[in-house]
C-alpha cells in the first residue's frame, strides 16, 4: 500500500499576539508547526504502516524552512519526504497550490492520498478536494476514522456532518481529508530523529521538475488575489466595572431591561 | 473564459433530505442585494432527490429563477453527482457569481466545482461587496488564522465563487406574491457517477444543539473553572430563553460538546445577547461572536482582551454573579407579561 500525506508547515496562529500599541500583528518569533489536521493524517498513515507495512511519503509545498516539518515527519516514521520549494510557488492561492501538489503527486505511485481538512493559517479547506479533482480521483472529506478492507484495495471511512455521520466505502486510488480529532499523533523517537537527519533525506523539487504550465504556479497562476489586508478595528469598548456580585448582577439586569432583552 | 459572457448571481441551495438549509436562505437574501447592485438576476440551483421546502418561498425571498435538478442519486450527499450536476448548471447558465454555505457539504463541494471549472474560490467570507466599475465581487474574510482580515478578488476568472458561514448574512423578509420561475434541469446521471458507496447514515443521538439560531447565548470559557459550572449557565439560559455555548478552550478541555463551540473553528453567532463567562477573548473566539448585538463579559482577569469587545464589562467571579443574576431575574418577567 502506498500512501502520500500532504502536509503544511504553518505558523502557530493560536499563539499570535497583537501589538498593544500599534494594533498590528507581531509576526516575529511565532513558532512553526505541522498543521494539526495534517499531522492527524500523517498519524493515520503511520498506523497503516504499522498494520500493513504501507509506504508513507510526506509532501510539502513551502519555503526552505519547511524542511524542519518534513524532518519531524521522517522522525515519526515516514519513509520518504519531498519538499516542493521554488520562489515561483510563492503567493499561490489554493487553485495554484493544488495544481502544483497534484503535478508532484503524478510523478509517484499511490493508493491513498491523505490531506488535512484545513490549515490553521488559511482555514480554507480547499486544497485537498482541489488536488483530488486535478487527479480525477474520488474524495471524502471530514474523515474522523478509517479502516482498510481485506484485500487492501478500499477503505471504509467515517465522514462527519453537522448532525451525524456517514460510513462510506471508497476504492483506491482516492483522497481523504482528515480532522485533528481523529487521533493523537505519536512523538518522534530519539532514534527517529537521528535517522531523520542522518540516513533519511528530504528531496527538494522545484517547478522545473514538475510537468505543469509554469504560468499556473504561484501568485501569477492564482485566480484569486488579495486586494488588501487589515487588522480589524477594535470596537470601542463599553463600560467596565469592578464591583460586588450583587451590584454586578444589578448592572447586568438593568442593561437587559433597557434593551428589552426578554424571554 | 470570456468574462463578459457571464452574468447573474447564483446561490447553491443546500438541502438535506429535502430540507433547505437556513444558510441558503441567508445567501439568497444577500444574493438578492448583490444582484440588485449589479442590475442582474438571482438564480437558485437546487440539487435534490425530492424537496419538501416549497419552491415559491425561494422566489419570495428574492430568486428570479429556481433551477431544479431532481434525481435519487442526490440523496444522501456524495461529492461526484453534486459536482457533475452543479458544474453542468453553471456551464449552461454562466453566472458571474456563485455563493455556497460554508457547511460540511459546501466545503466539500465548492472546492471540487471551482477546480473543475478552473476558477477562484474564497472561503468563509464575512463580507461581500460589489465594485461597480469592474463588476468584481469584493470578498472579505479572516486570514492568518483569524488574526487579520483580507479582501480578495477574482478579477480574471468566472464565476467568482464564495462560501459563507451560517449566521453571517441576514435573512431578508419575504415578498409574498413575488414573481419568478422554476425550471427543471435534466442531468444524465449514470451509476458510474457514484464514486463512493454510502454504507450507513447515522444521525447524532443527542438532541441537536443549534447555537446559531439562538437569540440569547450564555457562553462559558476556561475561566469558569470546571465543567460543573455549566449547569449554572444552563439555568440562566433557560430562564432567559437562551442557549449555552462555549469557547474552544472549554470544548478542548472536554467540558462541553463541540456543537456548542463559538469561534474561528467553531460556529459564527450573532445573537441579541451574548454573555461571555470566564472567556479570555482570544481573537479566534471574537471572530465567532463579535457581531452580537449586545455583549456582556464577566471575567476575574481585569486585563482579559474580551473586555475590549464587550459593551458591558464586569470584572468579577462568574460563580457569584450568575446565581445572583438568576435570583433577581423575576423582575424582568413582571414588566413583560404579554
Amino acid at each position: 500500500m502506498k500512501i502520500i500525506v500532504c502536509m503544511k508547515q504553518v505558523p502557530d496562529t493560536n499563539e499570535v499576539k497583537l501589538d498593544p500599541v500599534t494594533g498590528t500583528l507581531i509576526r516575529d518569533g511565532i513558532p512553526s508547526i505541522i498543521n494539526h489536521d495534517d499531522k492527524a493524517g500523517l498519524e493515520a498513515a503511520l498506523c497503516l504502516k504499522d498494520q500493513f507495512g504501507a509506504h508513507v511519503t510526506v509532501l510539502t509545498m513551502g519555503p526552505p524552512q519547511a524542511d524542519k516539518a518534513l524532518r519531524e515527519a521522517l522522525a515519526m516514521g515516514a519513509d520518504r519526504a519531498i519538499l516542493l520549494t521554488d520562489r515561483r510557488f510563492a503567493g499561490a492561492d489554493t487553485w495554484a497550490t493544488s495544481l502544483t501538489l497534484a503535478s508532484a503527486i503524478r510523478k509517484m505511485d499511490y493508493d491513498l492520498i491523505i490531506a488535512g481538512r484545513q490549515a490553521i493559517d488559511g482555514d480554507t479547506a480547499q486544497v485537498g478536494p482541489q488536488i483530488a479533482e486535478k487527479l480525477s480521483i474520488p474524495q471524502v472529506s471530514y474523515v474522523e476514522d478509517l479502516e482498510v478492507e481485506a484485500g487492501q484495495a478500499s477503505i471504509i471511512v467515517k465522514r462527519i456532518f453537522e448532525e451525524g455521520y456517514h460510513r462510506i466505502r471508497v476504492k483506491f486510488p482516492c483522497l481523504i481529508t482528515t480532522l485533528a480529532e481523529m487521533n493523537t499523533p505519536r512523538y518522534m523517537s530519539v532514534g527517529g530523529i537521528m535517522a531523520a537527519y542522518n540516513e533519511k533525506q528530504v528531496e527538494t523539487w522545484t517547478l522545473d521538475q514538475l510537468d505543469m504550465n509554469p504560468d499556473h504556479a504561484g501568485l501569477k497562476g492564482s485566480p484569486t488575489k488579495v486586494r488588501k489586508s487589515f487588522t480589524k478595528a477594535p470596537k470601542a469598548p463599553g463600560k467596565k466595572f469592578n464591583t460586588e456580585p450583587d451590584a454586578a448582577a444589578r448592572l447586568i439586569l438593568d442593561a437587559l431591561k433597557e434593551r428589552f432583552i426578554v424571554e | 473564459m470570456e468574462i463578459q459572457n457571464y452574468s447573474d448571481v447564483m446561490v447553491f441551495v443546500e438541502q438535506r433530505e429535502g430540507h433547505v438549509q437556513k444558510v441558503s436562505l441567508e445567501l439568497i437574501s444577500k444574493g438578492r442585494e448583490i444582484a440588485d447592485e449589479l442590475g442582474a438576476r438571482l438564480k437558485a440551483a437546487v440539487l435534490t432527490a425530492g424537496l419538501t421546502h416549497p419552491v415559491h418561498s425561494l422566489i419570495e425571498l428574492g430568486c428570479d429563477e429556481v433551477i431544479l435538478v431532481e434525481h435519487p442519486i442526490l440523496e444522501p450527499y456524495t461529492t461526484e453527482p453534486y459536482t457533475k450536476a452543479l458544474t453542468e448548471v453553471i456551464r449552461a447558465h454562466k453566472p458571474e457569481i456563485v455563493l455556497f454555505g460554508a457547511t460540511t457539504i459546501g466545503r466539500d463541494l465548492a472546492p471540487r466545482v471551482s477546480s473543475r471549472l478552473d476558477t477562484g474560490l474564497t472561503a468563509d467570507c464575512t463580507k461581500l461587496e460589489v465594485d461597480l466599475e469592474s463588476r468584481n465581487l469584493l470578498m472579505t474574510r479572516p486570514a492568518f488564522g483569524g488574526n487579520i482580515m483580507a479582501t480578495i478578488i477574482c478579477p480574471n476568472h468566472r464565476p467568482q465563487m464564495s462560501t459563507v458561514r451560517p449566521g453571517v448574512m441576514q435573512m431578508a423578509e419575504p415578498v409574498i406574491g413575488r414573481i419568478g420561475v422554476c425550471r427543471n434541469f435534466e442531468i444524465a446521471f449514470s451509476p458510474e457517477d457514484q464514486h463512493v458507496e454510502v454504507l450507513e447514515v447515522v444521525k447524532a443521538s443527542k438532541k441537536k444543539v443549534n447555537i446559531e439560531d439562538a437569540t440569547i447565548l450564555i457562553s462559558g470559557g476556561r475561566g469558569i473553572g470546571s465543567p460543573e459550572a455549566f449547569p449554572i449557565l444552563e439555568s440562566l439560559a433557560d430562564k432567559l430563553g437562551g442557549t449555552v455555548s462555549a469557547s474552544r478552550a472549554a470544548v478542548d478541555a472536554g467540558w462541553i460538546d463541540r456543537n456548542h463551540q463559538v469561534g474561528q473553528t467553531g460556529k459564527t453567532v450573532r445573537p441579541d445577547l451574548y454573555i461571555a463567562c470566564g472567556i479570555s477573548g482570544a481573537i479566534q473566539h471574537l471572530a465567532g461572536m463579535e457581531e452580537s448585538e449586545f455583549i456582556v463579559a464577566i471575567n476575574k482577569d481585569e486585563g482579559a482582551p474580551i473586555f475590549d469587545a464587550a459593551d458591558l464589562s464586569i470584572v468579577g467571579d462568574v460563580h457569584k454573579i450568575i446565581p445572583e443574576l438568576i435570583r433577581i431575574l423575576p423582575e424582568l418577567g413582571n414588566r413583560n407579561a404579554q
